[in-house]
């Protein structure tokens, strides 16, 4: 039986490599300095929703971002490796939204897509790693949930059923749930096949549906800045006291001397 | 009403240990704003659980204990907590930056909409000035007092963010595993003991996700505990340098650590990872490894007794917290460090 998978995936700045260059002197991102990419886990997830697309031919898999017009890049990827649409959702009063506030957004745009099986999302982002956003989402829209998913192993639609391998603290776990649910997949998970040529060249000029606050009927009191219930106090640059030290070479002579000192004073040894 | 309330995640009838570090937190701020402090626990066969957490400083004990609710699933612990919170309306909600409180801390936020700021570093109590717009439209400075400093690392580590939620109840926050301290406040301390009648609380159509199979396994190591820890970052250039790492290690009965960036490169297992998204460590000793000293990974490791850098980039950020800095590479001082400690310690 074919399926309706949603794929929600960001585009985050890389904060995995950070340059000094990462910061403005006010103390602000300095997001030229930082390439966009896509979020990593983002790539799991899709990965995990192009196995059940293989698996039950018809499929289809919608890719939905949040973001500036730019983020339509992470769609264009998605479609590259095999999604079969994409929607943007993207307007000038959702943005400062803290999780909250995205989810509120992404679910109202869920709730205008209508029909789906299933929901897959990234356990995480790169840019805050909050984690936050899969779990707020299925709770706006009334769903169950399994986080840290590392892979689906069944779904049957007819069955209205899913049962996925998950991480736990010191273990895992496998778990049986209902459909339409929401699933979040580790960096562990299988990772994402790569572009599919065939699809660059007919897609290399994709233009994606762009959905504002007004098309997906969004609260005005629950979106960007004004719907977001945290608010960024203080940010401060981080200076490193420095503390009195002792500095050594790499030498023999040097190594030892430090060995001895630690056994010494009992610090070692 | 307006208490401060933490979830204690339960492995099976025990408490987890991040869950009393967070009581002996949440007591703190509890004194500071001169409430309560309540502890909300969900399970199955939970006799005499109160009695783990209070020792620390529990005023009320809310438990939920029926069939079903061991192991953890999502929705039926969110109906506990959000409909425990409808009625006793908290000001502060902590939870472990764990797997439990990562998936069930963004549902009960959700649902509540209240703010939620995941992994902090610190929590404190101050105030917060914010312009907001008066009955005629006009922006006007409000002053919040007692507000929860929801404090974490962000943005590639240069900066530390203090988060508010001015307007939102419960502000929430998720802290790992070691980063707060647990301590005994008193082992008689006079508590409250509430056990609900779970269906009360939860719809049994709440109970939807059957664990079919679980393992957990004891810790493969015990990198909180001990006293001397080696951490691998980038700079160990592979799993060949972190072979290096443990022969030093098992000269030293120390335990191995890492970076991200050495555990996101697959290096080393993920379970091993120090810093704001691993563990915390305290230990005697700490021997960074070819570490810059991200802040995310400094929130980590701060607190340990002496910091060793090894490092060939003299002006490496770690050095500015290190005791001892050798300049070098892992692969030549490394080796040096395990030939003189076997030739001094015989
Ligand atoms: C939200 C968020 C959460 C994060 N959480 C964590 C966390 O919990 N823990 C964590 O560690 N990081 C975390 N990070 C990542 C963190 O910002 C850094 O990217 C990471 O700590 C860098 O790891 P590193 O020091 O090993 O690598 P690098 O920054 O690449 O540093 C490598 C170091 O090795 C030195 N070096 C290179 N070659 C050699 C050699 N041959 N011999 C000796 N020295 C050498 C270099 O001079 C350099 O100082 C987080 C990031 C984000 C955005
Ligand atoms: N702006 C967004 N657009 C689309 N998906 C998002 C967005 N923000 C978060 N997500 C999804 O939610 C997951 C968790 O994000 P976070 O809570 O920010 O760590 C991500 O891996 C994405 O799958």
């Amino acid at each position: 039986m074919s399926l309706k998978i949603i794929v929600l995936a960001k585009q985050v700045p890389d904060t995995r490599n950070v340059g000094p260059d990462a910061m403005t002197p006010e103390g602000t991102v300095n997001r030229a300095a930082l390439p966009a990419v896509f979020n990593p886990e983002d790539l799991n997830a899709l990965e995990q929703a192009l196995r059940l697309k293989d698996a039950n031919p018809g499929s289809t898999i919608t890719m939905l971002t949040m973001g500036l017009p730019k983020a339509a890049e992470v769609l264009k990827e998605g479609i590259f490796r095999g999604a079969d649409d994409g929607i943007l959702i993207s307007d000038r009063p959702l943005g400062g939204a803290d999780t909250l506030a995205t989810s509120y957004t992404l679910a109202q745009a869920i709730k205008k897509i209508g029909d789906y099986d299933i929901i897959i999302c990234g356990r995480q982002a790169i840019d805050g790693d909050t984690a936050q956003v899969g779990p707020q989402v299925a709770e706006k829209l009334g769903l169950t949930q399994i986080t840290y998913t590392e892979e689906i192993i069944s779904l049957d639609k007819a069955a209205k059923k899913i049962v996925a391998k998950r991480h736990i603290d010191g273990g895992v776990e496998t778990v049986e749930g209902p459909l339409p649910i929401v699933v979040t997949v580790n960096g562990s998970a299988a990772p994402c096949r790569v572009r599919n040529v065939k699809r660059v060249w007919a897609n290399k000029n994709r233009e994606f549906t762009t959905w504002g606050a007004a098309d997906i009927e969004a609260d005005p009191a629950q979106i960007g800045k004004v719907g977001s219930p945290t608010n960024v106090k203080a940010v401060k640059n981080i200076v490193f006291k420095a503390k009195e030290n002792k500095t050594l070479t790499s030498s023999d002579a040097d190594v030892e001397s430090l060995i001895v000192e630690l056994m010494e004073s009992n610090t070692i040894g | 009403m307006n208490n401060v309330f933490v979830y204690c995640e339960l492995e099976g009838n025990k408490v987890a240990d991040v869950s009393l570090e967070l009581c002996t937190k949440g007591r703190k701020l509890a004194n500071q704003l001169g409430v309560q402090l309540e502890a909300v626990l969900v399970g199955t066969h939970l006799d005499d659980v109160e009695k783990q957490v209070i020792p620390y400083g529990v005023d009320k004990v809310h438990i939920f204990d029926a069939e079903g609710l061991f192991p953890y699933t999502s929705l039926p612990h969110t109906s506990a907590v959000v409909n425990l919170f409808k009625k006793e309306k908290p000001q502060i909600c902590l939870l472990g930056a764990t797997v439990i409180g990562r998936d069930l801390g963004p549902r009960v936020s959700s649902a509540l909409n209240s703010g939620l700021t995941a992994d902090c570093t610190q929590l404190e109590i101050g105030s917060f000035d914010m312009k907001v717009k008066d009955a005629e439209g006009n922006l006007v400075e409000k002053h919040y007092k007692d507000q929860l400093y929801q404090i974490r690392p962000a943005f590639g580590g240069s900066i530390i963010a203090t988060i508010v939620n001015p307007d939102h109840r419960p502000q929430m926050a998720t802290v790992r595993d070691g980063v707060m301290k647990k301590e005994i406040l008193d082992e008689n301390y006079k508590s409250e003991v509430v056990r609900y009648d779970a269906a009360e609380y939860i719809p049994s159509t709440d109970y939807v996700v059957k664990v079919l199979d679980r393992h957990v396994e004891a810790a493969k190591h015990n990198l909180k505990g001990a006293p001397i820890v080696i951490a691998g970052g980038y700079g160990v250039g592979g799993p060949e340098g972190f072979k290096l790492l443990f022969e030093l290690a098992k000269e030293l009965h120390a335990e191995v650590g890492a970076s991200r960036a050495a555990v996101d490169a697959g290096w080393i297992d993920h379970d091993r990872q120090i810093g704001q998204t691993g563990t915390t460590v305290r230990p005697k000793v700490y021997i960074a490894c070819g570490i810059s000293g991200a802040i995310q990974h400094v929130a980590g490791m701060k607190d340990s007794g002496i910091i060793i850098s090894i490092n060939s980039d003299p002006n490496a950020p770690i050095n500015q917290i290190a005791d001892y800095i050798i300049n070098g590479t892992i692969e030549e001082v490394v080796p040096k460090l395990i030939k003189y400690y076997k030739k001094n310690s015989k």
